[in-house]
């Protein structure tokens, strides 16, 4: 019996250890991926493989961030791309929750509106963004509203469809309970639908992220998407592939964040 | 003796494009406070839809249905239902979940609250309070499930075949524990289900239903000569079997 725990034990620490092992390699792989990638950029700007001018190359990369933060002017870029994406993408959360509820309670107005919102979801928005320049004009606010426009309809109709998967039955013991349709939806609804909405809010940062550039690139007198656009019109590549590295690594951030706070929603409710 | 429900009449259908099935035609009959009545029918033949009227979600397009409740109102707040599943929800804890029913009803009064702690106790919950429900037993959830429940002092059960989403065996335990605490309360209870023994074994009066649509067929008083108190007495009481061939006849006939 001893000697068999001891060798069940044993089977579990080598299984443990497979399963680090597996992990660390993963790591190493795609620390040497960006590692090689890296490299091979620089010695084929180096060796003139490819012209530098129109490639840049990470030392180029690394120099043109170091001027920008001297001269201050990459972070305030940076701070209101930031901004304006956490802006827009608060307020998408904000305005689909009440959507969606609104169409919850009403399947009349959720019949109604289902053609429209087809549509305006479908719509490339970009398209709109020319119309919020001239209504309003050329400023924060218009960025906003771009970042708004791309990630709202999306996001309204997939917290709707996350309400209408709310289990009837639930909602049937909530009436056997002498509930109303607001303790339906306050008790069973809402909360039955937060892990489709934690994942929703995830693909919202990126869709908000993409509507801000396209109206920095459009509106902006300041902005990651201005300072590209910038850039390529007095073709200093270096700063539009700076602040094209340094978006990746605003998404990546903003993936990580939402996902950290879905994780501890998660771990909070046991979901 | 008082009946605490009456049912006069009672006839339902569904409404779709293609027409009305009739689900429910002339159902009559009465329950007694304190009794056990088990209703059996042949599948889909609106066993649910009867449970859902009694409980007050559905109204009945044809009939009366007299729930002797003292203030008459019309929500039925003297009646507990209780779900095909136990329905407890994953983002609350045990103890948040039973008492699920007062919080909506606003009743989370130091009295009630008592009762809750005393049921917890009793049914042995006390220690998974803080617990999730996906951490309970097939078993304790259901306790949990009746907890909830019973919470709101009904007067009349509704059990909507309660263990059909069980295993076999455990279905055999939960079904006779949970009917034996129903019992201890001294409530009124209609339970619906398809397992013959199971209605055999539980109730003290069976009401058999018609094919679609669902007519009262046969009311059958049970009583059975039991030898002790184990879950299983019931089904080796000596008067089973012909319960059981007598049921097994009218819904065999029926199809």
């Amino acid at each position: 019996m001893r000697n068999n725990s001891k060798k069940e034990l044993t089977k579990q620490e080598e299984f443990m250890r497979r399963h680090r092992r597996h992990h660390h390699e993963i790591a190493l792989w795609r620390a040497l991926v960006f590692v090689l990638f890296l490299a091979l950029w620089e010695l084929s700007a180096d060796l003139c493989w490819i012209d530098s001018f129109f490639f840049s190359s990470p030392s180029r990369v690394v120099l043109c961030l170091v001027k920008q933060i001297r001269t201050n002017s990459m972070l305030f870029h940076i701070g209101v791309t930031l901004f304006e994406t956490i802006a827009s993408f608060l307020l998408v959360l904000f305005f689909s929750l009440v959507m969606s509820t609104l169409l919850w309670c009403s399947t009349k107005l959720s019949e109604v509106l289902e053609p429209y919102l087809v549509v305006l979801n479908s719509l490339p928005k970009s398209a709109l963004a020319p119309l919020f320049i001239v209504w309003l004009g050329t400023g924060a606010k218009t960025i906003i509203v771009a970042g708004i426009s791309v990630a709202l309809f999306g996001s309204v109709i997939s917290f709707y469809t996350a309400f209408r998967q709310a289990d009837s039955e639930k909602i049937t013991l909530i009436y056997t309970l002498g509930g109303n349709r607001r303790d339906a939806f306050m008790k069973v609804v809402l909360p039955g639908s937060v892990p489709m909405l934690l994942s929703t809010a995830k693909v919202n940062i990126g869709l908000a992220l993409v509507g801000v550039i396209i109206g920095e690139f459009l509106a902006a007198r300041r902005g990651l998407g201005y300072l590209i656009i910038y850039g390529s019109q007095v073709f200093q590549l270096d700063m539009v592939i700076t602040s094209i590295i340094i978006l990746c690594v605003i998404a990546l951030l903003f993936y990580k964040s939402v996902q950290v706070i879905e994780h501890q929603i998660r771990i909070r409710f046991k979901m | 003796m008082s009946n605490i429900l009456e049912l006069k009449n009672i006839g339902y259908s569904y409404h779709n494009l293609h027409g009305e099935t009739r689900a429910l035609e002339d159902i009559s009959f009465g329950v007694a406070e304190g009794e056990f009545v088990a209703v059996v029918g042949p599948s889909g033949c609106g066993k649910s839809t009867l449970l859902s009227i009694i409980a007050g979600l559905l109204t009945p397009e044809r009939g009366t249905i007299l729930v002797n409740n003292p203030d008459g109102s019309i929500r039925h707040p003297g009646i507990g239902y209780m779900l095909q599943r136990d329905h407890l929800f994953e983002w609350r804890t045990v103890y948040r979940n039973v008492t699920l029913g007062l919080e909506i009803q606003k009743k989370l009064t130091p009295e009630r609250l008592e009762t809750i702690e005393r049921l917890l106790r009793e049914y042995g919950l006390e220690k998974f309070r803080d617990k999730r429900p996906s951490e309970l037993s097939g078993g304790m959830k259901q306790r949990a499930a009746l907890i909830r429940t019973l919470a709101l002092d009904p007067r009349l059960l509704l059990l909507d075949e309660p263990f059909s989403a069980l295993d076999y065996q455990t279905r055999l335990t939960v079904s006779a524990d949970i009917c034996r605490l129903i019992r201890e309360t001294g409530k009124t209870m209609i339970i619906i289900t398809h397992d013959l023994a199971e209605a055999i074994s539980l109730a003290d009066r069976i009401i058999v239903l018609s094919g679609r649509p669902a007519r009262v067929k046969r009311e059958i008083p049970v009583k059975l000569t039991l030898k002790d108190d184990s879950l299983l007495a019931a089904r080796n009481a000596p008067e089973f079997q012909d319960y059981f061939n007598s049921l097994w006849e009218d819904l065999t006939y029926e199809k």
